[in-house]
């Protein structure tokens, strides 16, 4: 292409030309810097989503409509079908929450008796994802839902597997998740079978989590489960976040740099959970027919349902499902010892 | 050249090329969707001077950041600079046939993922995947039929 450029063409607009690249390219580094360090643009970059916003509805709706139109279109006996594999799993389940009521109830008594601090309730949202791709680079999601439902800023979004990330931004419709694997994302987590404290941090791939300086005597081992460990008081402690996949030495060979595969489907298309820690006490009491109630015993049952079964009959509201939030395990997530004698490693968002 | 009317070809083809960068691909092809909103704004900088210029490529950009939800100000960078450079050999562009226009659309756009790779190096973020660098051949093929489909919605008559 070069080739066709008449080199020695200096017209009169050439000089405004290129001093209008340089005000702009400046205007773009400045925006840049000032998006990158510090985070200086959140609130004028909050506003102007909210102008985006009917672009991500408008992207977000074939799928939706594909979604709307295949529910239409399966036969009665795929219908059926579901319906027999729901009631199985409900049955499951109900049998599952029934032995989780029993021991957080032993929990309960047994804290009562230690003296240690009851855990407040939590409310849990049922929030749609909008079906878009964003930045590939970046490791976030939107949500169809926002500060009209009440999802507000910092919450903790789940789901079945775990732990997905939490929320950054809200606007009246959607809300932007930050997925755990984002390179700006940390979480402290402790390792489930042994309480070790370690923070995992993304590393911006979809699939991988990396837990740095894990010394070297510490037992940790690759199969291990890891939670969160309520550290830092962002994320609630006891929520599945990954499993450990490998071990490898670090560059000093002082420490061990640990991978996770997450433990929750971090792609789009399904449905996540919001959860809303009763903080203050009368709001326990403001918890809605549908919401979840629960004191999180020690941790991996986290989220049950006051009487199991009930969730599919509740006419709840309909962002205010009851959806117990399923550990990973049945068991294997439910010893965290979280003596919080040393300083919370507490940086949930790294900027 | 017909320039009466048709002004909302030009919000409409801007707003149009987001929503496309929105929608959600399979995993697999995902590094396949063309920049369409630099194809967008190719076509208008190269036929329309007197209305889209770097301006129109610095707000297009920053809408695009902001509805990506990337880093305020990086496609604005990107687009800028390729607006500028298609300025600079619009004479030359325009009376190229469409074949060797369409081979350098793809080499602007190659140009734009080495812009964006290195502002990702610069600024310590994680690269894109390596199948991103399809995605201008995938631009190249579409922009042929891109620009005789803006040609013809409005209603430009030349000889070709």
């Amino acid at each position: 292409m070069s080739s066709f450029a008449s080199p020695a063409a200096q017209r009169p607009g050439d000089v405004a030309g290129t001093l209008r690249l340089l005000a702009f390219l400046a205007m773009s580094v400045v925006l840049i810097v000032l998006d990158h360090r510090g985070g200086w643009l959140d609130r004028a970059r909050s506003t102007a989503s909210v102008a985006v916003q009917p672009l991500w509805q408008l992207a977000g709706l074939p799928s939706r409509l594909g979604q709307t139109v295949r529910e239409d279109a399966v036969t009665r006996s795929l219908l059926a079908d579901d319906n027999r594999r729901l009631r199985n799993e409900l049955l499951v389940m109900g049998a599952r929450q029934a032995r989780l009521q029993v021991e957080a109830e032993e929990n309960a008594r047994l804290r009562g008796l230690l003296g240690a601090a009851t855990r407040h309730g939590l409310d849990v949202q049922l929030a749609p994802i909008l079906d878009v791709d964003l930045d590939p680079s970046r490791q976030r999601l939107l949500l169809n839902a926002g500060s009209n439902d009440g999802v507000r800023q910092g919450q903790s979004v789940i789901d079945a597997g775990g732990l997905v990330g939490q929320i950054i931004a809200v606007t009246p419709g959607t809300a932007t998740v930050l997925l755990l694997t984002d390179l700006d994302h940390a979480v402290p987590v402790s390792i489930s079978r042994t309480g070790v404290r370690l923070v995992a941090y993304g590393i911006g791939r979809s699939d991988r989590l990396e837990v740095r300086n894990i010394p070297v005597s510490s037992d940790v081992k690759a199969g291990d489960v890891v939670v969160t460990s309520g550290l830092g008081g962002r994320f609630p402690p006891g929520f599945p976040v990954g499993t450990l996949v490998d071990l490898r030495p670090d560059d000093s060979h002082a420490f061990l740099i640990g991978e996770l595969e997450p433990s929750a489907q971090l792609d789009r298309g399904r449905d996540v959970l919001l959860l809303r820690e009763g903080r203050p006490p009368a709001a326990a009491g403001v918890v809605a027919a549908g919401s979840v109630d629960a004191t999180a015993a020690g941790a991996g049952e986290g989220v049950h349902a006051p009487e199991a079964g009930a969730a599919d009959t509740a006419p709840a509201a309909p962002r205010e499902d009851a959806v117990p939030a399923r550990p990973s395990g049945p068991d294997d997530a439910r010893r965290v010892q979280a003596p919080a004698s040393t300083p919370a490693p507490a940086a949930e968002t790294r900027r | 050249m017909n320039r009466r009317g048709r002004l909302w070809l030009l919000p409409v083809s801007v707003l149009a090329a987001l929503v496309l960068g929105l929608l959600p691909l399979p995993a697999m092809v995902q590094g396949l969707r063309p920049y369409w909103l630099a194809l967008v704004v190719a076509y208008w900088v190269i036929e329309e001077p007197e209305r889209a210029g770097l301006g129109l490529a610095f707000a297009a950009g920053l809408l695009a950041d902001l509805t990506f939800g990337a880093l305020l100000g990086e496609q604005a960078l990107r687009l800028v600079i390729m607006a500028f450079i298609l300025q600079r050999f619009r004479t030359q562009l325009r009376f190229f046939p469409l074949p060797q226009q369409a081979l350098s659309i793809g080499g602007l756009l190659l140009n734009d993922r080495v812009v964006a790779a290195a502002l990702h190096l610069v600024l310590g973020l994680p690269q894109y995947p390596w199948l991103y660098w399809i995605a201008p051949l995938v631009g190249m093929a579409l922009w042929v039929p891109l620009f005789l489909g803006f040609d013809a919605l409005r209603q430009v008559r030349r000889p070709r």
